[in-house]
């Protein structure tokens, strides 16, 4: 009835950490543990999901004003670039658990720079709200000839010179939280992808122990499924 | 180190066999870098104890402020931080991590029989993030500290000069360290069970560690997104909850309570876990409805998370709402009862032992059932409108928290006490200090439910002259628990270096952790037990020359 403890030393591969009694123990063990922590990640978002649902239902003119001014060609072209990156960063998993070394280091290096190409791509628009003063709450002071991106501008000279509901600062109050907390957690997610890297390079992984690339993708692909919510919630309102 | 396995007895726990985790290892190093799950929960242990020790400290600052109608001896703006800070240690930094993070972390390994928990790095992160939130909170402390209270409402916090931003960045960051802990327990139960043990055989300390566990990790970081938000709109302006630029500051209110509503049962499960175990143990009999109390160990982890309105009774929520949450939180009545019952039917025809742990545990169910019941007042609509914000408010959470949470950790604390230092503490001046920290409580509180009945507002600096003899009885009682707890912390430090040697199993129970020697081996067992009914107490005698329980001789392999 009694199992032997302790087998140090017999048969313990070099990954099995001291508490486990077997590889697939601590595999399972990771894998409940990164899940339950995306679900921490997604409440943490919720929270701002809330503010959204909140100022939306009470202020929809609003946001239907506002949101004309962030430029939905780069907030598409930021969405392209992440869902690719979760299609390379769910074949370097693959790759890892078919020990192909080449292709993990490869796979990997794309995530990576998709990664820098997304936050490039959130720097520019940045820097446009910056020059354009459309900024939250009190640092919200838009210049004259801020216009509407992505949709044809009004033609008659009255609507031109609106300047929209009272209050707009709320959306863009909004805007820079929800891309500032997910932005803040691409880094993240790029701090540990390039981790998975080194390790990689180093010839780490094999299949009876790929789990950290494993662990690394599902929260990357966490990451990128917030920004799937955020585009159309942002951008692509009517 | 240990040779093949053997059907050896369950209790074969020779002291000298390997040394205990006290001994392996020496410095300042081998404990603040530790990944033992028994040295991080010493180490939480005097860390909460210290923040116990400040906010006890406070708390003694408000009761002498109060003795007289008038300026006692301090200021009214030192008087609003005094109080904040009272709440915001006691809450963040004793309450909350105290029975899961200190006892939980050396307790649930042993429990399952295991070597550790399932991530011990991470479990070191989260102690050592504690560290770092009660820095921040010491240095908000250093600035003259916050003024908010500890709920931070805005659009106080967002306007006020004080030290808001450090104690909110502290609670932020302790936030996280909860959450690594939830986490920890969650997988460790999952994945670590040992042979014969499935969930309907676990330990209900068990039951309570998982479902506050749940609470932490879904509930804990609405709080983070919340006070992230306050910050920003601190420093920033961002304005999410300031009515001139668009805000709107009930709705930090909402965010706040949906994780501090269930925050407070982060704080009580644990502490019904607690008394689970002690009431069966000293009752010398098998707990009564094992599996009702688990359930509603679960059931009060769901309510939790749909009652966070009855905060906001008048805070202008639409009367649809206020009825809907009302509802609700009655319906968390039932499952606090279903303990309450079991609890008592435990001790029905036992043969109760009134030694220090249980007599903690007889005053949780007493002081627990008149903190639950006066919830209720306060539940209902039109006695809450009356109630609001007065001492009532004040007795009725302080009934709860200290008189539930603290009262449970005391006896939590006595009860493990031998098997974390491996030294029996003074029975006698234990049972003093209790009687005196018990009685010293309800003359605290019971004084504040009449005079917030009779309209005494929380919070006040000043008050008229009427509640005068209400606040005197009061601050007497918090001098004779203060004496009671100093009592305490005298017979508890002296027990360290001259208590009586510790048994494996001096209470006699039959949950895992008593198996292996007090204190125990870095590696917890030598073989891993096979668990059993953690609640049949009969095949344990006493042995007078152990000092402590053993199992029976015929069966000498317990229940494995």
């Amino acid at each position: 009835m009694q199992q032997s403890h302790q087998q140090h030393g017999e048969h313990r591969s070099a990954h099995l950490a001291h508490q486990f009694d077997t590889l697939d123990q601590q595999y399972q063990s990771g894998k409940l543990g990164i899940w339950l922590f995306l679900v921490t990640e997604i409440l943490l978002f919720a929270g701002l999901f809330c503010v959204y649902a909140v100022y939306r239902a009470n202020h929809p003119d609003i946001f239907i004003y506002a949101h004309r001014f962030l430029n939905k060609n780069l907030g598409a072209l930021n969405t392209a670039v992440l869902i690719f990156s979760s299609f390379t960063m769910a074949w370097a998993v693959r790759a890892a658990q078919l020990g192909k070394k080449r292709a993990l280091v490869n796979l990997l290096a794309i995530t990576l720079l998709c990664a820098f190409i997304f936050l490039g791509v959130k720097y520019v628009e940045y820097q446009n709200k910056w020059k354009e003063g459309l900024l939250w709450g009190t640092h919200y002071h838009p210049i004259e000839e801020a216009a509407p991106s992505g949709e044809a501008a009004p033609a008659d000279s009255a609507e031109a010179h609106y300047t929209g509901p009272p209050n707009v600062q709320v959306f863009f109050g909004i805007y820079f939280l929800m891309t500032g907390l997910h932005a803040l957690h691409i880094i993240a997610g790029m701090a540990i992808i390039g981790w998975v890297l080194v390790k990689a390079r180093r010839g780490a992984f094999s299949p009876s122990y790929f789990y950290p690339v494993d662990y690394a993708g599902l929260y990357w692909h966490l990451v990128d499924l917030i920004w799937i919510f955020l585009f159309p919630l942002l951008y692509l309102i009517r | 180190m240990n040779t093949v396995s053997s059907p050896v007895p369950p209790a074969a726990a020779e002291p000298g066999h390997a040394p205990s985790y006290l001994q392996d290892g020496h410095g300042i190093k081998s404990w603040i870098m530790t990944l033992d799950h028994k040295r991080i929960g010493v180490l939480y242990l005097i860390s909460i104890l210290a923040a116990m020790f400040l906010g006890g400290l406070f708390a003694m600052l408000i009761r002498t402020e109060l003795l007289t109608p008038a300026k006692t001896v301090m200021e009214a703006e030192t008087y609003n931080r005094v109080f904040t800070l009272h709440g915001a240690i006691m809450i963040f930094l004793f309450i909350i991590p105290g029975i899961p993070a200190a006892l939980g972390n050396f307790v649930l390994p042993l429990m399952l029989g295991a070597r550790d928990v399932a991530f011990p790095r991470l479990n070191r992160l989260s102690w050592h993030l504690y560290v770092i939130g009660a820095l921040f909170a010491v240095y908000s402390l250093i600035h003259g500290g916050a003024d908010t209270g500890w709920t931070f409402y805005t659009p106080y916090s967002t306007t006020t000069t004080s030290a808001v931003v450090p104690i909110t960045f502290g609670a932020f960051i302790l936030g996280f360290s909860s959450i690594l802990t939830g986490l920890n327990f969650i997988v460790t139960i999952h994945r670590f069970r040992p042979p014969g043990m499935g969930w309907f055989r676990m330990p209900l300390f068990l039951w309570a560690l998982y479902a506050t566990a749940i609470i932490q990790v879904l509930a804990t970081p609405v709080l983070g997104i919340t006070l992230l938000l306050l910050i920003v709109e601190r420093v920033l302006g961002v304005g999410i909850f300031d009515p001139t630029l668009g805000g709107d500051p009930v709705l930090f209110q909402h965010f706040f309570w949906f994780y501090s509503h269930p925050a407070v049962y982060i704080m009580i499960l644990p502490a019904m876990g607690v008394i689970s175990e002690l009431v069966s143990t000293f009752s010398r009999k098998h707990i009564f409805g094992y599996k009702a109390i688990a359930y509603s160990s679960v059931a009060i982890a769901f309510l939790s998370f749909l009652v966070w309105g009855h905060h906001m009774f008048v805070s202008g929520q639409s009367p649809m709402a206020n009825m809907i949450f009302s509802a609700l939180t009655f319906s968390v009545a039932i499952p606090s009862a279903v303990k309450v019952f079991n609890w008592v039917a435990t001790m029905y025809k036992g043969s109760i032992k009134m030694d220090a742990p249980m007599t903690y545990t007889v005053a949780f169910i007493l002081l627990f059932g008149i903190g639950g019941l006066t919830g209720l007042f306060l539940g209902a609509l039109a006695t809450d409108v009356h109630l609001h914000d007065t001492y009532f408010v004040v007795a009725h959470f302080h009934y709860t928290m200290m008189g539930g949470v603290l009262m449970a950790f005391m006896g939590g604390l006595h009860y493990w006490w031998p098997k974390i230092f491996g030294r029996m503490y003074n029975e006698k001046l234990a049972n003093i200090a209790s009687l005196m920290i018990v009685v010293g409580f309800n003359i605290t509180f019971l004084s504040q439910f009449i005079m917030g009945s009779l309209g005494m507002p929380r919070r006040y600096y000043n008050y008229r002259p009427e509640f005068a003899s209400y606040h005197q009885w009061s601050t007497a009682g918090a001098f004779l628990q203060a004496i009671g707890f100093i009592l305490v912390a005298v017979y508890l430090i002296h027990s360290l270096r001259r208590g009586r040697l510790a048994p494996a199993n001096p209470w006699g129970s039959a949950t895992l952790e008593w198996r292996c020697a007090s204190p125990p081996p870095t590696e917890n067992f030598a073989t891993q037990p096979t668990a059993g009914d953690p609640y049949d107490l009969k095949p344990l005698v006493f042995d007078p020359k152990l000092g402590g329980f053993t199992y029976r001789a015929e069966s000498a392999e317990g229940v494995a």
